[in-house]
């Protein structure tokens, strides 16, 4: 089968290939919506908010308007603790523009606490300074808040997760 | 449900670069061009052409099927595009059959393609705006994230050791080798893969697929049209069954060590082709191979799982004991998928349903299954990892 396609050298790449540059700058302005304003709303607040379905009698995290379920309106929310479980982590030695870290960070889903199905939660880090033997999936994590001064109504609010099991 | 019998009588493939020199439409014109060659008709008996490419963040042009319709043979004909991320590749040959089946169009091009190399300094730019935009991008993560986070749930909740997994890694890019499009086909040790540079702990460089620019197309009609043609029976393969199926995009709330969403698409497609029994055994005898999505080598185990084809947990001792090998007892991805041949995204999916097509019609060359291939299975996956693209062909002599 013969196959086309020109493959570039580097040497091409670096100084003899045309192209054209083009450096978009696009700014955006995106509203939060119903559910994840109270959402950032309570995290400013230091709380965790989810939602609870009436039909399905589930309680999920993070918060939405309507359950994907039953296609219902999901308008009770309820106050969650600052606590869950690992139900996974990495240890990330590249940042979101895949440059290298010599320190890993440690992005985890965390399953937080009186939800009523599993997982639920969200994406957030643990405690970088943990030492990597000890952290494992199903140990127990609390919330690590900003001062309440600096807290601006974000994801960012929690500054990690740190573990709560000593063993 | 009354349709059309609908074929595949050709395929066309681009090589598989890192950076190709040409545009993207240069490369959809390759493989469209092949395809039409293929299949011995022109530009003029395609009643209508199906795009497929998926983010257009990484070509940093906006719409990108309309830039690529005079490329795909579709100037001033009804063209439209799928696109359902990673699993568009799987997904536009299944638009292509409904286009077809429903009479529609009697003689459809279906074209994939994508080109990464244009954003810069590299493909993660354009990923991370598939995250979500309120909660999770201000964390500032990276695409390897949450497949490092979905493997190591995987792992844990069957006990995987990394060895079985590792082993993907080895079988694909080794049958890379014999694909002409290849950009990655070598034969790597299991330590090579184990020990090669750690990125997102458990994900290490050698358990991913290379981005890459390329393009690959198919010619489809109904049997009319191929008997009209004079195409052989010998060069055609038949669509069997088709399915689709999209999870919810919070992510955080799935069970992430089973792809339920694949199962459901496998069903639909397995069902369509008549087959009710969903039990590994059956379905690996019904099948004479597979092609399931490999972007990481844990998803191409994650998705035989999916697709009923091992049982739960059960893909990576089957793939580590060589089962999986291409002279195994179930070939997956003889092809040497995108681990091995590379992942140029909507092309990549596209090359895994052209392997369908040439294992069938005996046209694989080196990669050519031993015995009667008689019917394959080619799944995809996408999105935020929520969609599953699910395509069974079978043999143009097989009833």
């Amino acid at each position: 089968m013969d196959v086309r396609g020109k493959r570039l050298t580097l040497d091409e790449f670096m100084n003899t290939e045309l192209s054209v540059k083009h450096y978009p700058e696009m700014e955006y302005n995106w509203a939060t919506g119903v559910a994840i304003t109270k959402f950032l709303k309570g995290l400013k607040n230091g709380k965790i908010l989810g939602t609870y379905c009436n039909d399905c009698d589930r309680t999920v995290c993070p918060p939405r308007m309507f359950c994907e379920e039953c296609f219902n309106p999901m308008n009770h929310y309820v106050k969650l603790p600052d606590t869950g479980v690992i139900n996974t982590f990495s240890l990330a030695f590249i940042r979101t523009d895949a440059t290298r870290r010599e320190k890993a960070e440690i992005p985890a889903v965390i399953d937080i606490d009186g939800t009523s199905i599993s997982p639920s939660g969200f994406l957030h880090l643990i405690d970088e300074d943990v030492s990597h033997d000890k952290i494992k999936i199903g140990m127990k994590v609390k919330a690590v808040w900003k001062d309440e001064k600096d807290r601006i109504g974000d994801i960012t609010d929690i500054k990690f997760f740190e573990l709560l099991e000593d063993d | 449900m009354s349709s059309k019998k609908v074929g595949m009588v050709s395929v066309g493939l681009t090589r598989f670069n890192r950076r190709s020199k040409e545009t993207p439409k240069e490369l959809a014109y390759y493989s469209s061009k092949m395809a039409l060659d293929e299949a011995g008709i022109t530009r003029k008996d395609l009643d209508g052409v199906i795009i497929g490419s998926a983010p257009d963040a990484f070509d940093g042009v906006h719409q990108k099927h309309e830039y690529l319709t005079d490329g795909s043979g579709g100037f001033n004909k009804p063209t439209m595009r799928g696109y359902v991320g990673g699993g568009t590749g799987v997904f536009s040959p299944i638009q292509g059959w409904y286009s077809v089946a429903s009479g529609v169009h009697d003689v459809v091009m279906v074209t994939t393609e994508e080109k990464m190399s244009s954003i810069q300094p590299s493909a993660q730019a354009g990923f991370l705006t598939i995250f979500d935009n309120l909660i999770e991008r201000p964390l500032g993560p990276n695409l390897v994230w949450i497949f490092a986070l979905e493997m190591k749930r995987y792992m844990e909740t069957y006990g995987i050791p990394k060895e079985h997994i590792a082993s993907v890694s080895v079988k694909n890019k080794g049958n890379a080798i014999d694909h002409p499009s290849a950009m990655l086909g070598k034969n790597f040790t299991l330590d090579e893969v184990l020990n090669s540079e750690i990125l997102c702990d458990p994900v290490r460089l050698l358990d991913i697929s290379p981005v890459a620019d390329g393009a690959v197309s198919f010619v489809m009609m109904t049997e009319e049209k191929i008997k009209e043609f004079g195409i052989s029976k010998d060069d055609v393969a038949w669509v069997d069954g088709v399915g689709w199926n999209v999870d919810t995009t919070m992510w955080t709330n799935r069970d992430l060590s089973y792809p339920k969403y694949v199962e459901k698409a496998a069903k639909q497609a397995y069902n369509m082709a008549g087959q009710k029994d969903h039990s590994p055994e059956v379905l690996r005898k019904w099948l004479s191979f597979a092609e399931p999505y490999d972007p990481f080598n844990y998803k191409e185990l994650h998705h035989l799982e999916g697709l009923q084809l091992f049982a739960k947990g059960e893909a990576p001792k089957a793939a580590f004991d060589g089962v999986t090998a291409r002279d195994g007892d179930f070939p997956v991805t003889p092809s040497g998928g995108l681990l091995g041949v590379g992942n140029p995204i909507a092309a990549a999916a596209g090359m895994k349903s052209a392997e369908l097509y040439l294992q069938l019609t005996g046209k694989a060359g080196k990669r050519q299954l031993s015995g009667d291939v008689t019917r394959g299975l080619a799944q995809a996956w996408g999105d935020l990892m929520q969609v599953g693209t699910v395509l069974i062909l079978k043999g143009g002599r097989v009833d």
